[in-house]
């Protein structure tokens, strides 16, 4: 295990490393101001607000204006998306011939990679054209990241402001942001993973003869460049149906961590960029240190849940621990090139950080280990979190803590010396709590309903609740990542995808939830912003609540795991819990 | 009653169980189960609406029904949790209940103060004093009562407020000046005065005494407002919880009864704090009066927590207000105790403090007593504002003291000339911050009396007190700078304003504003009015103007300018008491959960005969699953009324910074929060699992 422990260790000391340097340059990019890029990309900048006829510099918006900006953006892209996607059969770059999936699982879809979640209920390789991944999907996960980073910077900006009720430009900030950090980082990420065998071509499918004398089609296409972004913008969402399980995607140990370390940099490196915004470094390390003792508990619980191995295994009489040529542990749903420590680790960061891509099978994970996707998902994704929505969500845990705190201090509670009152807890408070709300009614429904139950695989146990909960908390929070099983789209394999169909009721109710988890909590967001920002801010003195310490850390803490645990204990109860505690039944 | 006796209520509270407060609180705490009344406090609403659903539940079994919503559960369990979901209103209403009664009580002491009075009006005719209207002008003589609020016109009288102090010595009150105002309800002892009412109708301070400590007039405050938005979140956020459970366990095989899901939910929804909040503001209320001060709002209650800074006038507040003589420097050739008895003769017949202080000093320190003038009749020299001396004439001795350069220029004036010495002595007094006066016998300078502003004892511990709570003091002063700066190095202040004019004074409260920051002030003069009003928490002297103490938000009526850190304390309770006790009950549901949460699903899952694996989660071993429930909501009651007492007396503050503070809190409130209910759910459980077999 001390190997495994090593290699975790390495690894968040080389995202550590990267937090300063990419925060101090987001944080340029998001100030408007020169980088080393702007020689090569200052026209294209320059261009872009032409065609979208913004004037930047002349035409803040206050929070208002901003969301409308914001959802009129989103719609457009739900309805490219749409189009595109129920017209493959028009598509060029259809090896297949795949016709359109239909139109519930299309509605799901679009919503779910417009809203940075990537939830998939296809397979990518049995559904969508290499047009509709690169055009479609891919085009979303750059857009809905860029969205998400926006809506952070905004709140950082109410958050900083002295006066005014200004929020920046929308349309500035996402062309900065995917022109300055997300395409030149996807550039070079895909580049790299390329360099260690993903693939990127637009050939036919290829079939293949085994070993054990069967033949497998294998799809190809365009992987390497969907992937980098993919991981970079917390999408996702696989090309393939098995994502980063499939070799394709994910061929070795090595690009197993460059793709771990894609998912983190960005959402670990806007503690600084936040910290640099609002002119106090304490403050951005002091939420970055909440969210790294969640997330280093997280991937230590599941890695010795893993490596301790199932009850089944214990029971059997077999050994579970790592030996000359094999790990140990259980290896059930894992893939042997990872392991048990690599898999435990890509387990945590993805579900912590709203990504939901995956390399190892979730519903093969023992019961603690299950856990913690499963609390993870129940603290609401502020464990870094996706893109911007993570640190956005944070603080308004943040803003909750010092309500509370500020109290037990004696004071007006003041986060960065703006004094948060009644109008600011109530929009805190309804951020916080829909997304948790959502999950719960959408899956009290989706276990009640005829309808509902029709998408489970594993039928009235404890997986199948299990699967039911994990769907609608994944759906909620932005994740993506599933407890395989349930699901709202069958195909039974006809040529061109022929004779496929959605349950209507799982994925309209799951597309509805992805809305709502998405685009609820940004327009409380923002709505706190332009709350705060017109703001005055007191000095702060002997008196005030620090928001920069140790106390503050663990309050916050206290805070976020209370909330997760006071509204999911109860429906945990009954899946991953049952799972853990018997080992007789399942 | 008696003053004595009103001081004794006030110093002493009634003890939290007094019969005559406890009695009338708990016939109000069933009046108040009316929704109408209910409907105001969300969280304590969602109990009454559980419990009113329990009652039919438990009706439907009487009669022979199954117990609703399923679950099969006996009739005498429906009947025990509707039981105690209904004291658990009871109790929150007694919480309030007793806060008002002991608001009500103090109330009463001071109706028996409103005299049904008839007032002189100055033309002779008579009113009653209910009556009265702004702008009346009405006369009153030696042992009558002041009819209402207003101000004297006319006239100086001695007059007894302890009815509204407490303080049973007379103070004085007379027509111009800082000593103006008049409190209705008051005795004029000696002399007549006439007064112009400055109160409408039923609006006397004295009626509005009565409606702030009976709570009539409580308004929420600014972070209540909050609080109860957190909450209503919280109840909302468990009712899902507790709606979607229900699904839930159907699709794991087991029902659960409504009354099984009412208990929880009631034990998850932050009913402690739902229901002592009221009362935690009334209470607050509550103590102020009881230190004497008179809030016009708990707004003001609560912004005087948050103060940043606070403007303290140097005379009177930080310093003795009257320069005392410490010192006599003789000039050369002159003994200091010629000058002491020249200082001392020149100063007999001033009677301003700083004469008087001459006249100790002398005594003091060369036992100066008698004086004969030679024998002769002395005439002695009033102070004049146009020749700044004063002195005395005897024998053709022509004795003076003043200010330096009027001496200097008196002596040139009888042809003598100041030794150089004085020059250097009176600027390094004027440098010290002290006040120099000199001493001339004919055309001859004798020396200087060092005159020395004295600092109040405690003072520097008070400001390091303040200073720990996060509030600087910045002292106001009309003394130059120099002067200005001796003194706050002395006092600790942490900064002063030299030179103060009220307009400058209200520019730095602006100034200091825009900065964020929230001010606090007190002042007595009509002069102060205008800064009173811009500070966020204004501080008025009872012995002040009328006009000052309608512009601030407060009155002290003991007049003490530093009780505003007391008021500061009691502030900073209110918001400590809300939020300790709300993380208390929040850390509680931890627990609740660990009771309920395997009593609900004991049998689900289960194989013949065994219980079922969620089973391992009744980590306080409980008796059985209806013991567990009910052991969870009966602490849930009982921990109402076991927390009335530390909401009324509030949590304690202490300065020590606000993160140490904070840890504190966590520590007792949060981490205490998460082990005493185990504990005493585990304790109800042995009483009614194994004592009562349920």
């Amino acid at each position: 295990m001390v190997q495994g422990y090593v290699q975790i260790a390495i690894f968040f000391a080389v995202v550590l490393a990267v937090v300063k340097p990419l925060g101090i340059y987001m944080a340029k990019v998001f100030r408007g101001e020169r980088v080393f890029l702007t020689p090569v990309l200052g026209p294209v900048e320059r261009g872009a607000y032409k065609v979208l006829r913004v004037r930047p510099e002349e035409e803040g918006q206050d929070w208002k204006q901003y969301a409308k900006s914001l959802i009129v953006f989103s719609l457009l892209f739900w309805v490219l998306l749409y189009l595109i996607l129920r017209t493959q059969g028009l598509d060029p770059w259809n090896p297949r011939g795949f016709h359109s999936a239909p139109w519930d699982v299309t509605f799901n879809t679009v919503s779910s990679f417009v809203t940075n979640t990537n939830w998939q209920y296809y397979g990518g390789e049995v559904t969508l054209s290499y047009f509709a991944q690169m055009a479609g999907l891919a085009v979303q996960n750059f857009v809905s990241a860029a969205v998400g980073i926006a809506v952070l910077v905004a709140l950082i900006r109410g958050l900083a402001a002295r006066s005014g009720r200004s929020l920046g430009n929308f349309w500035q900030d996402v062309v900065r942001i995917l022109l300055y950090v997300l395409v030149p980082i996807a550039v070079v990420g895909a580049l790299v993973l390329a360099s260690q065998g993903v693939i990127e071509n637009l050939s036919g499918y290829t079939v293949i003869h085994t070993l054990s004398g069967g033949t497998q089609v294998l799809g190809q296409g365009p992987v390497a460049s969907q992937e980098a972004i993919k991981l970079l913008g917390t999408n996702g969402g696989g090309f393939f149906n098995v994502n980063s399980a499939f070799p394709f995607e994910n061929p070795s140990g090595f690009t197993n961590v460059v793709e771990m370390f894609l998912i983190l940099i960005i959402p670990a490196s806007l503690t600084y960029t936040y910290g640099r915004m609002i002119g106090s470094q304490r403050q951005g390390w002091a939420i970055f240190a909440a969210m790294a003792v969640l997330l280093i508990a997280g991937t230590v619980v599941a890695y010795v849940a893993e490596q301790h191995g199932t009850p089944a295994q214990h029971l059997a009489g077999l050994h579970t621990h790592a030996m000359d040529g094999s790990t140990g542990g259980n290896m059930e749903g894992k893939e042997q090139r990872f392991g048990i420590a690599s898999s435990a680790l890509f387990t945590a960061v993805t579900t912590a950080t709203s990504t939901g891509a995956v390399n190892n099978a979730f519903e093969s994970l023992t019961g603690i280990g299950g856990a913690v996707p499963f609390s993870n998902l129940g603290f609401s994704e502020v464990i870094f979190g996706g893109v911007g929505s993570g640190l956005y969500s944070m603080l308004l845990y943040a803003i909750l803590a010092v309500f509370i705190g500020g109290l037990m201090v004696g004071r007006t509670p003041e986060y960065l010396g703006k004094k948060i009152g009644a109008r600011e807890i109530k929009l805190v408070a309804l951020g916080v709590l829909v997304t948790p709300l959502t999950v719960l009614l959408s899956a009290g429904l989706a276990a009640a309903a005829p309808a509902g139950t029709r998408s489970l695989y594993a039928g009235f146990t404890p997986q199948g609740f299990s699967e039911t909960l994990y769907a609608y908390l994944s759906q909620a929070n932005n994740n993506g990542s599933a407890w395989a099983g349930y699901t709202g789209f069958l195909q039974p394999h006809g040529p061109g995808n022929v004779g496929a169909y959605g349950i209507s009721f799982t994925d309209l109710l799951g597309g509805l939830v992805l809305i709502a988890g998405r685009f609820l909590p940004i327009l409380f967001v923002l709505a706190v912003a332009g709350a705060l920002a017109g703001k005055k801010v007191s000095p702060a003195g002997l008196g005030t609540m620090r928001t920069d310490n140790p106390t503050f850390v663990f309050l916050l803490l206290g805070i976020v795991v209370l909330v997760g645990a006071l509204t999911f204990f109860p429906a945990i109860l009954l899946g991953p819990v049952v799972q853990g505690l018997s080992t007789r039944l399942f | 009653m008696t003053p004595e006796k009103r001081q004794h209520t006030r110093e002493e509270p009634r003890s939290l169980f007094d019969p005559a407060i406890v009695r009338p609180a708990l016939l109000e705490s069933l009046r108040k189960l009316d929704p109408r009344v209910q409907v105001r406090n969300p969280v304590m609403f969602v109990v009454e609406i559980g419990a009113a659903i329990t009652t039919v539940a438990w009706l439907i079994q009487l009669f022979g029904g199954e117990s609703l919503g399923g679950g099969h559960q006996p009739a005498w369990f429906t009947f025990t949790v509707t039981v105690w979901l209904w004291l658990t209103v009871v109790f929150a209403n007694l919480a309030e209940a007793l806060a008002e009664g002991r608001g009500r009580a103090q109330a009463a002491s001071l109706r028996a103060m409103r005299t049904e009075a008839t007032a002189k009006m100055l033309d002779g005719t008579e009113k009653s004093a209910a009556e009265l209207v702004r702008g009346d002008v009405v006369v009153v003589c030696a042992g009558e009562g002041i009819p209402g609020d207003g101000t004297v016109i006319e006239g100086i009288a001695s007059v007894d407020e302890s009815a509204i102090t407490g303080e049973s010595a007379p103070v004085i009150r007379e027509a111009g000046g800082d000593r103006s105002a008049v409190t209705g309800g008051t005795r004029v002892l000696s002399d007549r005065i006439v007064v112009e009412i400055t109160q409408e109708p039923g609006g006397s301070f004295l009626d509005r005494m009565i409606s702030l400590v009976e709570g009539a007039s409580r308004r929420k405050t600014p972070n209540e407002i909050a609080l109860g938005i957190l909450l209503s979140a919280l109840t909302l956020v468990f009712i899902v919880v507790v709606v979607s459970l229900r699904p839930f366990a159907l699709f794991a095989g087991t029902e659960l009864s409504e009354t099984t899901l009412i208990a929880l939910l009631v034990a998850l929804i932050p009913t402690t704090i739902g229901a002592l909040l009221s009362a935690i503001g009334i209470a607050g209320m509550d103590r102020l009066v009881r230190r004497n001060v008179l809030a016009l709002s708990g707004r003001a209650v609560e912004a005087s927590g948050d103060c940043d800074v606070l403007l303290l006038d140097k005379t009177g507040t930080i310093t003795l207000g009257n320069r005392e003589a410490t010192e006599f420097i003789p000039m050369p050739g002159v003994s200091e105790a010629e000058l002491a008895e020249a200082a001392q003769m020149s100063s007999l017949a001033d009677e301003t403090p700083e004469g008087r202080s001459i006249v100790v000093l002398a005594k003091e320190r060369f036992g100066i007593r008698e004086h004969d003038f030679d024998g002769t009749e002395p005439t002695f020299v009033p102070f004049s504002a146009e020749t700044r001396m004063s002195g005395v004439d005897y024998n053709g001795t022509q004795l003076r003291k003043g200010a330096g350069d009027a001496i200097a220029g008196w002596i040139a004036g009888e042809g003598g000339h100041a030794p150089p010495e004085l020059r250097a002595e009176l600027d390094r007094i004027g440098r010290e911050g002290g006040t120099p006066l000199a001493v001339a016998r004919d055309e001859h300078v004798l020396g200087v009396v060092y005159l020395k502003d004295v600092v109040k004892e405690g003072m520097k511990a008070r400001f390091d007190q303040l200073r720990a709570m996060g509030i600087r003091t910045i002292m106001v002063t009309g003394d130059n700078k120099l002067t200005a700066a001796k003194i706050a190095a002395e006092a600790g202040v942490d900064d002063f304003l030299a030179e103060a004019t009220p307009e400058r004074k209200l520019e730095l409260i602006k100034e200091q504003q825009a900065d964020g920051r929230l001010i606090a002030m007190t002042g007595d003069g009509t002069n102060d009015a205008p800064a009173l009003a811009q500070a966020d928490v204004g501080v008025a002297m009872n012995t002040g103007t009328q006009a000052a103490r309608e512009a601030g938000n407060m009155v002290d009526l003991d007049s003490n300018p530093t009780k505003l850190i007391e008021i500061v304390e009691v502030g900073k309770q209110l918001l400590i008491t809300r939020g300790a006790l709300t993380t208390f009950s929040i850390a509680n549901d931890v627990a609740k959960y660990f009771a309920i949460l395997p009593a609900m699903f004991a049998a689900t899952y289960a194989t013949a005969g065994e219980k079922g694996p969620l089973d391992a989660l009744n980590v306080m071993h409980l008796g059985t699953p209806e013991s567990a429930i009910l052991s969870a909501i009966i602490f849930n009651a009982l921990i109402i009324p076991l927390l009335i007492p530390l909401s009324l007396k509030g949590v304690r503050y202490r300065a020590i910074g606000a993160t140490a503070l904070l840890r504190r809190n966590i520590l007792i409130y949060g981490l205490g929060g998460l082990i005493v209910p185990f504990v005493g759910i585990k304790a109800i459980d042995l009483v009614v699992h194994n004592l009562l077999g349920a």
